[in-house]
């Protein structure tokens, strides 16, 4: 350290102190979606406790104390947010908080508050700016590691269904709403953490480092190093510190003059980079080689091992919705057997994809009634049905392209893992995790996806998509699979597989209710037909007796001649 | 507070509240089409108010030979890609040519020449904007459009602080006739600019409903692929767009220069105003958008009657509260 000069040293805390709070944003806007234009108010709630309690433990565990405070009652508002919502209400957070520090007496304004001593650790004092750059760079290492061990976790496949795909997590039996709401506060505390250290580091605070401006930057760093890296957001916060302070050092030498030339420089520089690199810097560095994943002996299948009682599955009894005008279901009334497989079919437009949602949890009917196994569960979330026994695949695949099919199908096994975010930080949910993953694994060789495990999701072709979805779905370990269309786009031959896997599972008891268009498909394998048009069944019963009755060549044909 | 202060706030409000309504519109036009939420729209209602002051006191404006700049730029780029058409001639050097003439030779420090002329060199830069910002940009995520406008929102100020210094100006107002209603002064500045936000309101609806190039925004902003398949160009969408953007925040700078001093770092906050109804109205629903304005103004202008040094942090406190409202009606229409 003592190679560099003086200069460079307090370049580098401030990049790590910068590389503290990006790392915490790219966990909040990169993987999980949540963009927040207010992470220097977090930044500043924990500076100004440091400031005003100045011995070092105190302020620190104050901050962390009121930032988690203010994160978790922020949070109950903005973990419902989604997309500009989320957006502008942090832009409105961080000017309100900005204002605050501006104007509370207690914080002396834009006099700032001066004098803060440096910290001790234990007898050692770290008022060489070295030995507090150390320090940051410590805690930059030690927040790089635990947010690597979040994102390989059960939490962290969690996360990344909160950027978009919030309803399928929903029903893998995610809480969505509570999750990103933790996220959000483990950003606020990061932001914290580097808030009490840049205290005790510049040794003065006043309000501008904690500006929207601020904040705003600090989505620059997370943006130009890749928004969904780690690695990315301490390469943006290097860059964007010291690309900060050389135009501050050279535009005014260039141009004789001081004032905006340097942001103006700065900014035009983020948006050419931008515009040849949309994706970050970190994604064109790293090498695009699969993560190594070490190979576990796969322990036996933990499925929940609870034989499927004999009885009623699933009831409906005069389920009817209706969107203003339109009745998309219209007393609808049918029920499935365990072990018995049940297609329901009808035009497009019957009514049958709404029915399925109604089932799942994803629409509340405007009347009637849903028993599964015995439960009434209209009205419950989909996260709650999910954990009575249902499980689900989509119309339209819902997967997250840029994750690997192996991660996809351990969304499935969600609820049968316990570890939270503090394990997974800390990297005590490993016999967990590699329970999870080998569930995941025995589901894909079921459905024969086991040479795909790495391959993004994205990657495989539509028919295959499904079947994902279908072996995610079987991670659940239902007792009712609802699957919408799942031979679309299938070769025959898949189709024949996934007719005897259906079999297989109807043999274990499983009850099954399937959208199917493929009447071949359909007529093969079902039990029993259930028939709807214009958002009522019209018929139902065994495939031949469906196939003749008159109401239904009616429906599909048009009449009969 | 005497129901005075309080009618005379009441109209302060609504006066600001119009200017945010016409901010609003522009924003969701251009996100509607581009999926860029347009935050530099606000500097460019400031530089139109000190473009606008600076020929009415008999300067040409650095905003002009920027223009000349980037437009010749535009126009070596068209040419370099081979794309020269008679309109690319007109945009980006015959109509440049006209307002650099019109500037010279014309009576600039006419208050309505003035005006116009302002808001026609303003004008082009959201264009231009598009082409050289978000057009090489166009299919990145939502996330990274929304920092390239950050970043232009940098750029645009720094530019003001360039060319017009820090200081506020103010433009000459359209009117200063008072009409006396009881005790109560109406200015007429305000009756202008609530008439002149209505007019453009409507204005906008016939546009967006009988024009062809209105529905063919409409139809790009609903589905882009779709619309490139009937054969409806998105980048020229986008740039009118973008036009129709600049020019209300051109317009809104000549409106409300005219009751305010501002100065190059006062637009980003106008403009944010406007954000915050545009969100209000869900950005997509032009009436809501419309009451999300009116109550911005409101708030604000109350809010600074009773503490001025609050006022912005009242208006963006209270809209956390108002979006989780919002948030909430809207789980409780699409899911249980």
């Amino acid at each position: 350290m003592t190679l560099l000069p003086a200069y460079d040293i307090t370049l580098a805390g401030y990049a790590g102190l910068a590389a503290i709070v990006a790392i915490g944003l790219t966990l909040l806007t990169g993987v999980s979606g949540q963009t927040s234009f207010g992470q220097a108010s977090f930044v500043g709630i924990a500076a100004y406790a440091a400031a005003l309690l100045p011995d070092g433990p105190s302020g620190l565990l104050a901050g962390l104390a009121l930032t988690g405070a203010a994160a978790w009652l922020l949070g109950l508002i903005t973990a419902r947010l989604s997309g500009h919502f989320l957006a502008l209400c942090s832009v409105a957070w961080g000017i309100s908080f900005y204002a605050l520090f501006g104007t509370l007496p207690l914080l002396h304004g834009f006099n700032g508050i001066g004098g803060i001593p440096p910290l001790r650790l234990g007898p050692l004092s770290l008022a060489a700016p070295a030995a507090n750059v150390a320090l940051i760079w410590l805690v930059v290492g030690l927040a790089l590691l635990a947010s690597r061990n979040l994102l390989t976790s059960r939490t962290g496949r969690a996360m990344r269904t909160l950027a978009g795909a919030r309803a399928m997590a929903e029903s893998m039996g995610i809480d969505t709403v509570r999750l990103a709401r933790a996220v959000f506060v483990l950003a606020a505390l990061l932001a914290a953490v580097s808030g009490f250290l840049f205290a005790h580091f510049q040794r003065f605070i006043s309000p501008t480092p904690f500006s929207l401006t601020a904040s705003i930057e600090y989505l620059f760093m997370v943006i130009l190093g890749g928004a969904a890296h780690l690695g990315g957001a301490v390469l943006g916060a290097v860059l964007v510190t010291v690309l900060r302070e050389e135009l501050t050092d050279w535009v005014p030498r260039l141009t004789g003059a001081t004032g905006n030339y340097e942001a103006m420089a700065f900014s035009l520089a983020v948006i050419l980079f931008l515009q040849r690199a949309p994706r970050g810097l970190w994604p064109r560095l790293a090498r695009r080689a699969a993560r190594p994943k070490p190979r576990r002996a796969a322990p036996a299948q933990p499925a929940r091992e609870c034989p499927i009682a004999d009885g009623v599955a699933l009831e409906i009894e005069g389920l009817r919705k209706h969107f203003g005008g339109l009745a998309a279901n219209q007393d609808v009334s049918f029920s499935i057997r365990t072990g018995e497989i049940v297609a329901l079919i009808g035009p497009n437009g019957a009514g049958k994809s709404t029915l399925f949602d109604i089932v799942s949890g994803q629409l509340a009917p405007t009347a009637g009634t849903v028993r599964l196994f015995g439960r009434a569960v209209v009205r419950l979330p989909a996260r709650r049905i999910a954990a009575l026994g249902l499980a689900r695949t989509f119309q339209h695949v819902k997967l997250l392209a840029d994750e690997s099919v192996r991660d996809n199908i351990a969304l499935g096994a969600h609820l049968a893992g316990r570890a939270g975010m503090l394990r997974a930080l800390l990297r005590l949910d490993r016999a967990e995790e590699a329970r999870l993953l080998a569930a995941a694994e025995a589901a894909a060789a079921r459905v024969g996806l086991d040479d795909m495990l790495d391959m993004k999701a994205g990657a495989l072709p539509l028919g295959r998509q499904r079947i994902v979805e279908i072996a995610r779905a079987l991670c659940l370990a239902p007792r009712l699979l609802l699957l919408d269309e799942p031979a679309a786009g299938l070769r025959l031959q898949e189709k024949q597989q996934l007719a005897a896997l259906l079999r297989q599972l109807r043999g274990e008891g499983m009850a099954v209710l399937l959208v199917e268009h493929d009447m071949g498909f359909v007529m093969d394998l079902a039990d029993r037909v259930v028939v709807m048009d214009f958002g009522q069944k019209i018929a139902e019963g065994a495939p031949a007796v469906v196939q003749a009755d008159p109401a239904v060549l009616e429906a599909y044909l048009g009449g009969v001649a | 507070m005497t129901p005075f202060v309080f009618l005379a706030l009441l109209q302060d409000g609504l006066t600001s509240g119009a200017i945010y309504l016409l901010l609003a519109m522009g924003l969701l036009i251009v996100f509607s089409v581009t999926r860029v939420i347009f935050v530099p729209q606000g500097d460019l209602l400031a530089l139109a108010t000190l473009t606008v002051a600076q020929l009415q006191a008999g300067g040409v404006p650095g905003t002009l030979w920027l223009l000349d700049a980037l437009a010749l730029a535009a126009l070596l780029g068209e040419i370099a890609g081979g794309r020269t058409t008679r309109r690319t001639l007109a945009a980006w050097l015959i109509y440049p040519a006209a307002l650099t003439a019109a500037c010279w030779f014309g009576p600039r420090t006419d208050p309505w020449f003035a005006m116009l002329l302002g808001i026609a060199i303003v004008t082009p830069f959201g264009p231009l904007a598009w082409r050289f910002v978000f057009r090489p940009a166009a299919d990145a995520s939502l996330l990274a459009l929304l920092i390239l406008a950050m970043a232009l929102h940098f750029v645009l100020a720094g530019v003001g602080m360039v060319l017009f210094g820090p200081d506020g100006a103010s433009v000459a107002p359209l009117t200063s006739a008072t009409l006396m209603a009881g005790p109560l002064a109406i200015s007429g500045q305000s009756l202008a600019v609530v008439a002149i936000c209505a007019a453009l309101v409507g204005g906008l609806r016939w546009f967006f409903g009988a024009t062809l190039t209105g529905k063919a925004l409409r139809a790009t902003a609903s589905d882009r692929l779709g619309a490139r398949l009937v054969g409806i160009d998105a980048a020229e969408s986008g740039a009118r767009a973008f036009a129709l953007a600049a020019f209300v925040a051109a317009l809104s700078g000549v409106l409300i220069g005219a009751v305010t001093p501002i100065a190059y770092d006062t637009g980003f906050e106008i403009g944010l105003k406007g954000f915050v109804a545009a969100i209000i109205g869900g950005l997509a629903s032009y009436p809501a958008a419309a009451a999300g304005a009116v109550l911005v103004g409101v708030l604000e202008s109350l809010g600074s009657f009773w503490a001025s040094a609050w006022r912005d942090v009242i208006v963006f406190a209270l809209l956390i509260p108002v979006l989780a409202w919002l948030s909430l009606r809207q789980r409780a229409a699409g899911e249980p």
